[in-house]
């Protein structure tokens, strides 16, 4: 038992984050943000081909670099902490995860190594209209028509949909009663029978896109995994990409807290610095304690998927509830001790306080987990 | 980083739950699972002879360098035992501030002379200790002690008065946290003495709880003496050694502690689940919040544990009873929540409570004993975060 990063693991923390610092400051944020793509795609190469991060998980006879979740979270951390705009999340924690676990050996080895190399952007269509995460929610159906699939259905609230070059969808069998009877399907979003519409996200730095399939026709190949174990599939990835937002929240709570420390020891009022407060300490020390305590409960759950222990969906539950109220509660806090200029666009406190507010629903909200937790206690 | 404990050290957990497993029992069955928060001074003969038993076979002060007769167990294998410990019900410990407090002292501060005399006292059992810290006038604010002791003729005069001392009339010293320096105030001219408990100069008022019970005392000074030759440290240096103390009060223990929160989880949500109040809404979510926290309470002290091998307190220390003492104060208003109506009833006239009732009364304390939650805020904001220190006020009235 060693729950410490290793010194490698120390190094991949600082290195992410220096060179976050530098290209993923306030200026670069709010450029990426407001562009077409929603993020900067000379950065995303550098990331890949430089930092080799779109391969962390990617095993080397795929071109990657073959990591672990622990490497990971480290990383997505400090994205987190440093606002990054960019499809890594739905790339690595949902694309790359789809296709480790149902991939078969051709689908692995035709995406993977592009993935790595930063030339393909994926991410997963499995939302819809309800915004339900229950099996229920899934409305797009496919119907077999010879040797050919055929896709229909509008999903919604698809990160990154607009800039993806690789989209998963989940579709149910057509005149299936059976609610679990998903499959997952591999579309390019070059096909002509597909839409993208770019939604307007109150959160700037997490697109979402809706899109439109009509008699979207694909190859038996395009299957990932085998008809019918969509639903298993699915909740293994989505329960890997709640994990991932956790590692996120960790590092965005984290600088609100950071932010808000440096802020309270310049701002003076009544002669004194406002830092010097105790109405603003302490409420300084419950950050603190929120924060370490959401970086222990990803850092856990993220030593859980290496060693591949059966605790591991409790953990993922239990860090995603708590990072969510933690980010979201820091973030707010953060708002607040600012007082006039935390209420401003200038100042980068609202970008963080509104990525807490769209990372909380994502993958789960808090009480979803706590849902998911009171299961495992039996009540 | 990772969870899983080595081989050697999962070799270990079997030597410490098959010792346990094999002497726990007999004579000993009745002080399983006794002793604990609320349960304090019960069946303290019998907590005795197991303190002695354990002692002579070697498993306490089991984190203490070989030298003075402990196994220098690494913090991994302090952890599991005291997480055997409290699985197996091992009794609450009786000779625990003997063994994390005054002995790491004696270890880190004392002479030869005091090692040798002390140390193996507690290591078998044979000698009890307490804490001389806390006043009246000096809770929250500990260097504002008045407690005197002056030199006479090779003795310590010692008079004053200390309160909030736990186990006061099972112990055989006490550490006192006194002035010998007249006229000195503050940090200043403190020093760190340890006084025989047993003699005219010492009395002990037990103080009547709002649980009812009497786990705390008051201990009045007057007159009381001791060796020249018994202060810990240099005279003077009172204040440096205290504190070096509170660093060893957050340690290994944590995780046995965790394992008892867990066990009084566990029977709040058994009686959950048969009265159904588990199946109303805020109570089924208040369970899952309180479970949650409870693992995380464990995440973070493996955390705290690994980051703590320099021996330096690291910034999770600094937040770990800011954490515990909240999250059982919640639970024990859970269990009220979760009992209902029961939850005002006894067990019998005049008044005698139930386990959870106790729980719930004493989880008050939890907050305000070691530090408040007001003072552990204060140093974390300060310490950890960078904060400017509190101004202090003018008492020199």
């Amino acid at each position: 038992m060693e729950f410490s990063l290793t010194e490698e693991q120390e190094i991949l923390r600082d290195t992410a984050n220096s060179f976050l610092e530098d290209f993923s400051n306030s200026q670069s944020i709010r450029k990426a943000m407001e562009s077409d793509l929603r993020f900067d795609p000379v950065l995303w190469k550098r990331m890949a081909s430089e930092m080799g991060w779109t391969g962390i998980l990617v095993p080397e006879n795929y071109g990657g670099i073959g990591l672990s979740w622990v490497e990971l979270v480290t990383l997505m951390e400090q994205m987190g902490k440093n606002l990054l705009c960019s499809p890594f999340h739905p790339t690595v924690c949902l694309g790359i995860s789809s296709l480790l676990e149902a991939g078969n050996e051709e689908q692995k080895s035709s995406f993977l190594p592009l993935i790595a190399s930063g030339e393909l952007i994926v991410t997963l269509a499995c939302l819809e209209r309800s915004g339900s995460w229950l099996p229920e929610g899934i409305e797009t159906t496919f119907e077999k028509k010879g040797s050919e699939y055929c896709l229909n259905g509008i999903k919604r609230f698809v990160p990154y949909g607009h800039s993806s070059d690789l989209i998963i969808v989940a579709a149910r069998k057509k005149d299936n009663s059976n609610s679990k009877d998903l499959s997952l399907f591999l579309v390019g979003s070059d096909n002509p029978n597909i839409s993208i519409n770019q939604l307007t996200t109150m959160d700037q730095t997490r697109p979402q896109s809706e899109l439109k399939l009509s008699n979207l026709k694909l190859s038996e190949s395009k299957l990932l995994g085998k008809e019918g174990d969509g639903w298993e599939i699915l909740n293994k990835v989505r329960s890997l990409g709640a994990l991932g937002i956790a590692a996120d929240q960790v590092g965005g709570a984290q600088k609100c807290l950071d932010m808000t420390c440096k802020y309270v020891l310049e701002r003076e009022q009544f002669g004194r610095k406002i830092g010097s407060f105790q109405s603003i300490k302490h409420r300084l020390a419950d950050m603190m304690v929120l924060v370490e305590s959401a970086r222990s409960s990803a850092y856990y759950a993220a030593c859980l998927v290496k060693e591949g222990n059966d605790e591991l969906d409790e953990a993922i539950s239990i860090a995603k509830s708590y990072c969510s109220e933690a980010y979201f509660k820091c973030a707010s806090d953060s708002i607040q001790l600012h007082g006039g200029v935390g209420f401003t666009w200038e100042y980068d406190v609202h970008l963080y306080f509104k990525r807490a507010k769209s990372s909380e629903i994502a993958f789960g909200s808090p009480q979803l987990h706590k849902d998911k937790i009171a299961n495992f206690l039996g009540i | 980083m990772h969870l899983e404990f080595s081989k050697k050290e999962e070799l270990f957990r079997e030597e410490v739950s098959s010792w346990l497993s094999k002497n726990l029992k007999g004579k000993f069955k009745p002080v399983v699972g006794r002793g604990g928060s609320g349960d304090q001074t019960e069946l303290l003969e019998e907590r005795v002879e197991w303190e002695k038993h354990m002692g002579k076979s070697g498993w306490t002060c089991i984190g203490w360098p070989k030298k003075f007769g402990g196994r220098n167990a690494s913090i991994n294998e302090q952890v599991i035992f005291y997480e055997e410990y409290t699985k197996a019900g091992g009794p609450g410990r009786i000779g625990h501030i003997g063994e994390t407090l005054a002995g790491p002292t004696i270890i880190s501060f004392g002479s030869k002379e005091q090692q040798k005399r002390f140390l193996p006292k507690i290591r078998l059992g044979e000698e009890y200790w307490c804490q001389g810290y806390s006043e009246p006038s000096a809770g929250s604010d500990l260097a504002a002690v008045k407690t005197k002791a002056e030199l006479v003729k090779g003795k310590w005069k010692i008079n004053g008065q200390k309160i909030w001392t736990s186990l006061a009339k099972e112990s055989d010293w006490i550490f006192v946290l006194c002035r010998t320096t007249k006229k000195s105030s503050g940090r200043e001219g403190l020093s760190y003495i340890l006084v025989p408990m047993s003699q005219p100069g010492i009395t002990i008022q037990p103080i009547k709880q709002l649980t009812g019970q009497s786990e705390f005392n008051e201990v009045f000074f007057d007159n009381a003496e001791t060796q020249e030759e018994n202060v810990v440290g240099e005279v003077g240096e009172g204040w440096k050694v205290a504190m070096g103390t509170l660093g060893f009060e957050r340690g290994t223990s944590t995780l046995g502690q965790q394992m008892a929160f867990e066990q009084e989880f566990n029977t709040v949500l058994k009686i959950a689940k048969e009265n159904g109040s588990s199946e109303i809404p805020s109570i089924k979510n208040q369970l899952s919040e309180a479970w949650i926290g409870l693992r995380i309470m464990r995440f973070n002290a493996l955390r705290m544990l690994s980051n703590s091998r320099d021996g330096l307190l690291s910034k999770e220390a600094m937040l770990s009873k800011l954490y515990w003492a909240t999250w059982h104060r919640n639970l024990g208003k859970l269990a009220m929540d979760v009992l209902g109506m029961e939850s005002e009833i006894g067990d019998k006239l005049p008044y005698d409570l139930t386990f959870l009732q106790k729980m719930f009364l004493f989880t008050r304390s939890d907050t305000i004993y070691a530090g408040t939650n007001q003072i552990q805020r204060n140093i974390i904001s300060e310490r950890a975060l960078g904060m400017p220190k509190e101004p202090r006020g003018d008492n020199k009235k």
